[in-house]
């Protein structure tokens, strides 16, 4: 066991960041923490990382205890955190031989660790930190959190405003640090980046709804999921949540996600509502939900 | 029908030094469009978007917002757009009324215009029981929904929002792209910027901007037949990088 969770919970003032939380990642696991923002993801990640702690409840980290044990952790964990915390004074290079230093370790000793990721920002090392684009801030912090070839990599949020090309490229990269063996704690708001995990947990007001693997995470969903389309969406969404059989009514891209609260459903007689609502060019046809359908369904709970 | 364009952009550069942030892009956006602006980090929309804001002048090209000229008239396109971005929406340690009433008197509004709009807006977003509370103790989702209707407040012809939705939960981020749909149906412009590729498939037409330039630009549904793809996703993957 890489990371293990037991009945955490933590509170500021009278909100409940964390309520009871518990989970375990295994070894060399890529794990996701999917949510939106005040879910209570970052909170987690400073009480694993050892800069918080929990009013209740207790957590190991590659075998240490987050309490008695806070020191060796420090030394096995990389952290990046939300917010780019590097040096931006210092350049790329010194960053990272700042860190190397720190951890009592040289670039050099681990270089194959950051090879692929350093190579894309090594035209920049003499560029102080500050000056370098979204992007290259990004691997660059990444770099400095693996340099000292941690045993468990923890990630806040590390795509959230990242467009779709680099955050493609970063979740390559992160398959391949998994490969190398380094349990990865990851957590996106983005919830098509949950199907790259090995297993995920959807967390939302500090509590998790739910927890396996992308897969199995789906076929929870409990009901008929149907696309349903027409030339005016903005009519389309009006009238469907003005059927007096509908569950849930949700834009998803160029469709609406539709359910019925009735177990015999008959997609001709939702169609004839539609016409004569005067909609025009209507398809209505089921389809497989996604993690983010599974999510909403249990967030409405 | 050259009148029912409410922007319109010719060849609009910004250089900064030898870097060309934006070079000569060129476009339209109708009345009542949802018109989706996208492109990878560093692409240049927030460059394009600040010089159609009238906060920048542009290097060369020509451009103009609700038929007021961005080099001339920087002045009044401020008072006729509305503008939200996720970094800055409202003042965290004012109250929901306070902030609605500062911005009304930001935008001119008077004194029986601010309470109108104050008591429709609270009734509308059912925010009854937290008028009087901080902004800053709301849930994000919350203050988005208002931030959004503040910038409506003086009915501006469009409204620029600039990843309006980042980290927002996503039936949050539903309801929010069911007020952009009801704007829109009511007459105003929305030009968006978003990383969310399927709120992409919500725009009636999309620009996808890489280096500077606009590389694409149509309906959804003509991009996706255009790269011979699925998704909005695939079309930004396989534009965006060349």
């Amino acid at each position: 066991m890489s990371i293990s969770v037991q009945h955490i919970s933590k509170s500021y003032k009278d909100v409940k960041a964390l309520n009871n939380i518990s989970f375990e990642v295994n070894e060399g696991e890529l794990f996701g923490l999917i949510g939106p923002d005040g879910a209570g993801k970052t909170t987690l990640f400073r009480i694993l990382t050892t800069l918080l702690i929990a009013e209740k409840g207790s957590a190991t980290v590659a075998g240490f205890d987050v309490l008695d044990d806070y020191k060796s952790i420090r030394n096995h964990v990389g952290y990046m955190p939300g917010r780019f915390s590097l040096y931006q004074d210092l350049t790329v290079e010194e960053n990272l031989n700042f860190f190397a230093t720190i951890f009592g370790t040289t670039v050099e000793e681990n270089y194959d660790l950051i090879k692929d990721i350093y190579v894309q920002i090594e035209p920049f090392k003499k560029r102080r930190a500050g000056k370098l684009s979204g992007g290259m801030k990004q691997k660059l912090a990444l770099c400095c959190a693996l340099i000292h070839k941690p045993k468990v990599l923890f990630l806040d949020e590390p795509t959230t405003g990242v467009d779709p090309v680099s955050r493609k490229e970063f979740w390559e990269m992160l398959k391949r640090l998994q490969q190398k063996g380094i349990t990865i704690l990851v957590s996106t708001p983005y919830m098509d980046e949950a199907a790259l995990c090995d297993r995920i947990a959807l967390i939302q007001g500090g509590e998790i709804l739910q927890i396996d693997t992308p897969p199995e995470i789906v076929k929870h969903y409990p009901k008929k999921l149907y696309n349903v389309g027409a030339d005016n969406m903005y009519k389309l969404i009006e009238t469907l949540k003005g059927y007096e059989h509908q569950y849930s009514v949700y834009p998803f891209g160029e469709f609406v996600h539709y359910t019925d609260n009735r177990s015999d459903f008959n997609s001709k007689e939702l169609k004839l509502y539609l016409e004569t609502m005067n909609l025009s060019n209507i398809s209505i046809e089921i389809t497989k939900p996604t993690i983010e359908d599974t999510f909403m369904e249990l967030a409405r709970l | 029908m050259k009148q029912e364009n409410v922007i319109e952009v010719e060849g609009l550069s910004k250089k900064f030094g030898d870097f060309k942030a934006v070079d000569a892009i060129t476009f339209e956006v109708k009345r009542g469009e949802i018109f989706g602006f996208l492109g990878a980090n560093g692409a240049g929309k927030t460059t394009a978007m600040k010089m159609l804001i009238g906060i920048s002048t542009p290097t060369s090209g020509k451009a103009s917002v609700a038929d007021f000229d961005v080099y001339t008239h920087a002045e009044d396109i401020k008072k006729n757009i509305g503008y939200m971005s996720q970094k800055f929406a409202l003042y965290d340690d004012l109250s929901v009324k306070e902030n609605i009433t500062f911005f009304g008197g930001i935008y001119g509004l008077s004194r029986a215009q601010i309470k109108d709009k104050t008591a429709q807006l609270i009734e509308e977003l059912g925010l009854q029981e937290v008028a009087n509370q901080l902004v800053g103790s709301l849930p994000l989702g919350w203050k988005q929904k208002i931030s959004f209707s503040v910038a409506l407040l003086h009915d501006p012809k469009i409204v620029f929002l600039d990843e309006p939705t980042g980290g927002v939960d996503p039936i949050t981020r539903r309801q929010f792209w069911e007020m952009i749909y009801k704007t829109a149906n009511n007459g105003t412009t929305i030009f968006v910027t978003t990383h969310y590729m399927d709120e992409a498939e919500y725009c009636d037409r999309v620009s996808i901007m890489v280096n500077g330039k606009i590389e694409a630009l149509d309906t959804p549904e003509r991009l996706k037949k255009q790269f011979s793809v699925t998704n909005m996703n695939d079309v930004f993957l396989k534009l965006a990088r060349g």
